[in-house]
């Protein structure tokens, strides 16, 4: 194959990288002023990178010698990585300018797209090796981004936590990549599947150093989505990073490793599916669980929505324990709604500044915003019981998907379980929108921006009763990016 | 019979050498001592093959990582007046130190040009007659290209990290503008004037 096709393949990295270096010259010699202007050119140019998803890189197959995968798969998660990344920087000027403390430098912007770039990289990785450096770029914009607002000391101490436990998940990660390495002898997915399928992985034969490199990767993995019990670092780091941030942290990072995981799960590991599933069940029930009890002592909306995010990794992994195309299928179609409810809660929480512009983050701010703010209300109200998993919304469509999934693939008692927890969890968004619509308001907000507004109310149509319509095209999108893996 | 002699002689030192360095009681003497070990380990992968391991070790911990090591040991709070105090008394084994070197870095190079020790044969199966900077060269360049450059972004974050994190504007410091400096004639700025006796100078 010759270098242009390879290069082809990988144009949506391309166009970022390019696009990310460019713009870093610009803002070192525009500096501050340069802000705006950068931030724009950073969503085009993830709208280019989308518009070039539409060539060979969505089904151009193995490119530099099988390190890149380009499939509809990646194709599919790098359209709601680049989405989820596009609101992250739409949503960060009017934040970053009306917060005391906090200025806005062309870097955010940048550090975001090579963010996005990392998440590509994830997402086609076809090779260990590309997993794990996609990942470190992506992780490591991430603690920058974490504690951006240096002045801040919550914001310097998430971006530490972040750092420090990051690195220890991703020596966790590279102990497991190592041995799968020394035990399969390749790291391309492919013969590491067909070293799975070889070797023996029961009974007294079986072959200990694969197991525990399985472990040991999908334990990285599992930090990555926050997926308990590696979640630890979740709720601090949400609340400590400054808000538009933590909605980046929530939406496209998250959907670039779970379908990393999904990846790894299915590509490399296909063989060894009775192993992993046992991690993957304790992992979502455990955070379904957590994700929902924990939640409910909480008064800090980020703290909250951090809560919830572990919640619904939980869901979404019931669909990759199905291990079959409809359980993947679900997967993708539970992150694109869980992309639109969590950037609506994020862009909701980014509203709640007092009089002077000042951003609050308690739950109880909120009370009266019904008589306040009607329509931020309502719009807040559908994300909850959307993420709550109320019917006549979209969320319910997701849960309904993951669950399907898993009793098609014969397991029962995991769906009945997560049905149940659900139902705790539903306690805590519902909670929310009591203090919304029936507590006595205790003050009003300033006025929004109406960039914001319209991409509340973007969300909040999707996630409405209306994104039932979407459903034909989500399907099908859905399933033929699910079947590009199998 | 040299490369057994560069061998044990390396191997010698590295163990002294690493013994050295935990048992300093001045942390400057032990990132010497560290200095001082890494550079023998590096003649120890010469005489494996591992010539690429070797500068590396010599660039990457010698040249960055050990000086890195010496600046942090020397912002924690050692009492300098004390360590000068014994210079000359440490001269002398500072001097055997960097003649040690000298002397390892002409064996390292004499033993290699005799042909290094046939342990290559075994620790890698690789081909004697493509030097293996060669043969890293040809992979990381071709079949790990993508993964290459991706590493090459992942540094590129690290360095806009840590300047976006740390870099502050210092404003009312004065910086000498060199351009203007040199745009400035002397008749803008001096003057000549011929004082009348007794009546001073208007400035």
């Amino acid at each position: 194959m010759d270098y242009a096709a390879n290069l082809a393949m990988t144009l949506p990295e391309l166009v970022l990288a390019v696009g990310a270096i460019a713009l870093m010259l610009v803002a070192a010699w525009g500096g501050p002023a340069s802000t705006k202007a950068v931030s724009w050119v950073s969503v085009a140019v993830l709208g280019g990178a989308l518009i070039a998803l539409t060539g060979p890189a969505s089904a151009g197959g193995d490119a530099f010698y099988g390190l890149y995968r380009a499939d509809a798969f990646a194709a599919f998660a790098k359209v709601l990585i680049y989405i989820g990344a596009a609101v992250a920087i739409l949503m960060a000027p009017d934040f970053f300018r009306r917060t005391a403390g906090a200025d806005l430098r062309p870097e955010y912007p940048v550090l975001i797209l090579l963010s996005a770039c990392g998440m590509g990289m994830m997402v086609s990785a076809g090779d260990l090796l590309t997993l794990y450096v996609g990942l470190e770029l992506q992780s490591l914009a991430a603690y920058v981004l974490a504690s951006f607002m240096r002045q801040d000391t919550r914001s310097a101490e998430a971006g530490l936590k972040y750092f420090v436990l990051g690195a220890l998940a991703s020596g966790i990660l590279l102990y497991g990549i190592s041995l799968v390495y020394g035990f399969t002898g390749s790291t391309m997915f492919d013969e590491i599947a067909g070293a799975y399928a070889a070797a023996p992985l029961t009974g007294s034969g079986r072959s200990l150093g694969l197991l525990f490199g399985l472990v040991f990767v999908f334990a990285g993995l599992a930090f990555k989505i926050s997926a308990v019990p590696f979640h630890m670092w979740t709720p601090d780091v949400y609340e400590g990073a400054p808000t538009p941030v933590t909605a980046f942290f929530a939406s496209a990072p998250k959907v670039a490793a779970i379908a990393l995981a999904v990846r790894v799960a299915i590509e490399a590991m296909g063989p060894a599916e009775v192993q992993w599933r046992q991690i993957v069940i304790f992992a979502s029930l455990a955070s379904i669980l957590l994700g929902a009890v924990a939640a409910i002592g909480q008064q800090n909306v980020k703290r909250l929505l951090a809560y919830s995010s572990i919640n619904n990794v939980g869901f979404a992994l019931i669909g990759l324990a199905a291990g079959t195309p409809e359980g993947v299928a679900s997967v993708m179609t539970y992150m694109t709604i869980y992309l639109a409810m969590t950037l609506g809660s994020f862009l909701v929480v980014l509203q709640m500044r007092d009089a002077d512009g000042q951003p609050i983050e308690t739950i109880d701010s909120l009370a009266g915003l019904s008589r306040t703010r009607p329509g931020l209300a309502a719009a807040l109200a559908i994300f909850m019981f959307s993420l709550a998993g109320i019917p006549p919304l979209f969320g319910f469509y997701a849960k309904f998907a993951v669950f399907y999934a898993a009793v098609q693939a014969g397991l029962f008692p995991l769906a009945v379980v997560g049905v149940v927890f659900s139902v705790i969890g539903a306690y805590y968004y519902l909670r929310l929108v009591k203090t919304m619509y029936f507590d006595e308001p205790t003050g009003t907000f300033g006025a929004g921006d109406k960039l914001e507004g319209g991409l509340i109310a973007v969300a909040a149509v999707f996630v409405s009763p209306l994104g039932y319509l979407a459903i034909p095209a989500l399907s099908a999108w859905t399933l033929a990016a699910a079947n590009s893996l199998f | 019979m040299i490369q057994a002699i560069a061998f044990y002689l390396f191997a010698l030192v590295v163990l002294l050498s690493g013994a050295m360095t935990i048992s300093s009681r001045n942390p400057v003497h032990s990132v010497l001592w560290l200095i001082l070990a890494f550079f023998n380990a590096a003649g120890l992968m010469v005489l494996v093959g591992a010539e690429f391991i070797a500068m590396l070790l010599v660039i990457v911990y010698v040249g960055a990582v050990a000086v890195l090591f010496l600046f942090v040991v020397m912002m924690l709070d050692i009492d300098f007046a004390e360590l000068r105090a014994g210079f000359v008394r440490y001269f002398g084994i500072g001097l055997v130190l960097a003649v040690a070197l000298v002397a390892e870095i002409l064996i390292g190079v004499g033993a290699w040009s005799a042909g290094g020790i046939d342990l290559a044969r075994r620790a890698a199966p690789t081909d004697h007659v493509v030097p293996n900077i060669v043969q890293i060269g040809n992979l990381l360049y071709t079949r790990y290209l993508f993964i290459f450059e991706g590493a090459g972004l992942v540094l590129l974050v690290a360095m806009i990290g840590a300047i976006v994190l740390t870099h502050r504007e210092r404003s009312g410091s004065r910086y000498q503008n060199i351009a203007r400096q040199n745009a400035r004639r002397p008749q803008d700025a001096t003057r000549n004037v011929r004082p009348e006796i007794g009546q001073g100078v208007q400035l």
